[in-house]
C-alpha cells in the first residue's frame, strides 16, 4: 500500500471519532484530510487558530483572498455562520477547553501519552506555532501519524527521545495500522487495520501494548 | 486621537535603533507589508523583533531579517526562511520560541496591565525551562511574563480619522492584541473612513490604542500557499 493510501486510511479512521456538533481542530498535513472523511449526517465546525470558527472547503480558482488563510497558510473559505476573531481569542478558545477534538501529527508518541512533534535537535528548527497550546488544554488530542518512520523504527516509543510538545495529553493514537488508546495502565490496542495482525501491530511497536479484549482485527 | 500620516517612509522615522517593536500578521497575512518594507529601506538597526512568523525570504519581517536589522526575533513559527535559518546557526540571530497562543497572550498581557500569568502551554517542555511552575488543580502550570514594544506596527482593513480599527477576515491575528501593547502604535490600512462611517458595534481595536495612521501606498497581496477546489467537485 502506498503512503498515500495508508495516510487516507487515517484520516478515514479518525473520522469516525468525530461527532455530530463537535468544534474540531485539525493540524497540518493527515489531520488535514480528516475533512474529506467526515461521516454523512455528522455536521463538525473546524477552528483555525489563526482567528477562523467554521472553515468551509478551498476556493474556487480565482476566488481566494490572501485575507483568509488556515493555520497551514492555505486560501481556504469561511462557512455560513463563521466567525473570525484574534490569536488571543483563538487560543483563548483552544486553552479555555472549548475545542471538542484536536487532531495533530507527531513524530513521536509515548505509552504515557507524552507528545513530539516540533523539534529534531541539530536539524532545521522551525518552531511549535500553536502545537504547546493544543495538547495542552484539549481534553481529546487525537494523534494521527504512520506507525514507523522511513527506517522502520516505532514512532510509538516507551517514551520519548525528542523535546517534547506536551506531557501526557494524547488520548488516543490512530497509525496506518492500528488504533491505540492511551489509558492509566499503558497503551491499549483497540483495532488494526486491514490485512494487520495484533502480532504484526506488537512487533512495529517499541511501546508495552495491552490488546483489548475485544480488540477488532482488520477494523479499518 | 490618532494622527495621519502621509506615507509609510514617515511613519517607521517613529522606529529607532535597538527599539523593541511588534509586527502583526500571521506569516504573510495580515501583514503591515509598507511599514514594514518602509523599515528595510530605512535601515533601523539592532531592534528586537516580536511577531509571530519570520515570514519568507525577501518579503516582510524576511527583508529585515536579510538586513541584519534584527538582534534578537521572539515567534512561534519560523520555517520558510533561509537567511533566519542561516543566521541562526550562525550565532547572529538570537531567536526564541514562543508557542502562539502564549505569544498571543503575552502582548494581550502586556496591553491589558498584567505582568504575568500562569498557563497550562509548555509546561514539562523545553519552554518551561528556568520559569517558575505551579500546580493549580492538580495540573501544572508555567509563569510567562507580559510583552510590551517601543512601537507596534500592524494592519488593519479600514481605519476613521480617529483610529478605530476593522480587520478583514483572518487578517485579523495578532493585529488587535499588538495595537494595545505598543508605547506608540501605527497603523497601516487600505482606507481611511470618516467618524460615524465605521459600525460602532463592528469596531474591532477602539482609536485609544491607536496613535498614526498610514494608508497603504502598494499591496502586493502574497498568498504563501495558494489552494483551490476544483469546479466539479
Amino acid at each position: 500500500m502506498s503512503d498515500a493510501l495508508k495516510k487516507e486510511r487515517i484520516a478515514r479512521r479518525i473520522a469516525k471519532e468525530l461527532r455530530d456538533g463537535y468544534f474540531v481542530n485539525l493540524g497540518i498535513g493527515i489531520p488535514t484530510m480528516v475533512a474529506n472523511y467526515i461521516p454523512e449526517g455528522i455536521s463538525v465546525i473546524l477552528q483555525s487558530e489563526n482567528g477562523l470558527l467554521g472553515i468551509g472547503p478551498y476556493p474556487l480558482p480565482g476566488e481566494e483572498h490572501c485575507d483568509l488563510i488556515n493555520a497551514g497558510k492555505e486560501t481556504v473559505t469561511a462557512i455560513a455562520g463563521a466567525s473570525f476573531f484574534s490569536s488571543s481569542d483563538s487560543f483563548a478558545m483552544i486553552r479555555g477547553g472549548h475545542i471538542n477534538a484536536t487532531i495533530l501529527g507527531a513524530m513521536e508518541v509515548s505509552e504515557t501519552g507524552d507528545i513530539a512533534n516540533y523539534l529534531i535537535p541539530g536539524k532545521l528548527v522551525k518552531g511549535m506555532g500553536g502545537a504547546m497550546d493544543l495538547v495542552a488544554a484539549s481534553n481529546n488530542v487525537i494523534v494521527a501519524m504512520m506507525h514507523t518512520d522511513k527506517h522502520g523504527n516505532s514512532k510509538v516509543l516507551p517514551k520519548c527521545s525528542l523535546p517534547l510538545t506536551g506531557t501526557s495529553c494524547v488520548k488516543k493514537i490512530v497509525s496506518d495500522i492500528a488504533v491505540m488508546d492511551v489509558t492509566d495502565e499503558g497503551l491499549l490496542l483497540l483495532e488494526t487495520a486491514e490485512g494487520v495482525s495484533i502480532d504484526d501491530v506488537i512487533k512495529a511497536t517499541a511501546a508495552k501494548l495491552k490488546v483489548a479484549d475485544n480488540c477488532q482485527e482488520s477494523a479499518f | 486621537m490618532a494622527k495621519i500620516l502621509g506615507s509609510s517612509k514617515e511613519a517607521v522615522r517613529l522606529v529607532q535603533d535597538g527599539m523593541t517593536i511588534m509586527v502583526g500578521g500571521f506569516g504573510v497575512c495580515g501583514f503591515p507589508e509598507n511599514l514594514v518594507h518602509a523599515l528595510a529601506d530605512q535601515g533601523s538597526k539592532d531592534l528586537v523583533l516580536i511577531s509571530n512568523n519570520g515570514t519568507v525570504d525577501g518579503f516582510g519581517n524576511g527583508r529585515l531579517i536579510a538586513n541584519k536589522q534584527i538582534k534578537k526575533l521572539y515567534a512561534s513559527y519560523i520555517g520558510e526562511n533561509k537567511a533566519l535559518e542561516e543566521q541562526f546557526i550562525k550565532g547572529e540571530l538570537a531567536v526564541e520560541l514562543v508557542p502562539q497562543g502564549t505569544l498571543a497572550e503575552r502582548i494581550r498581557a502586556g496591553g491589558a496591565g498584567i505582568p504575568a500569568f500562569f498557563t497550562p502551554t509548555g509546561y514539562g517542555t523545553l519552554v518551561a525551562e528556568g520559569k517558575e511552575t505551579r500546580i493549580f488543580d492538580g495540573k501544572g502550570y508555567v509563569l510567562e511574563t507580559a510583552f510590551k514594544a517601543d512601537v507596534s506596527i500592524i494592519n488593519a482593513y479600514k481605519a476613521d480619522t480617529m483610529g478605530n480599527l476593522i480587520y478583514r477576515s483572518t487578517a485579523r491575528n495578532f493585529n488587535p492584541m499588538m495595537a494595545t501593547a505598543g508605547k506608540i502604535t501605527i497603523v497601516e490600512v487600505e482606507e481611511i473612513v470618516e467618524p460615524g462611517d465605521l459600525n460602532p458595534e463592528e469596531v474591532v481595536t477602539p482609536c485609544i490604542y491607536v496613535n498614526y495612521i498610514v494608508k497603504g501606498e502598494h499591496y502586493e497581496r502574497r498568498i504563501e500557499k495558494r489552494t483551490n477546489r476544483q469546479a466539479n467537485r
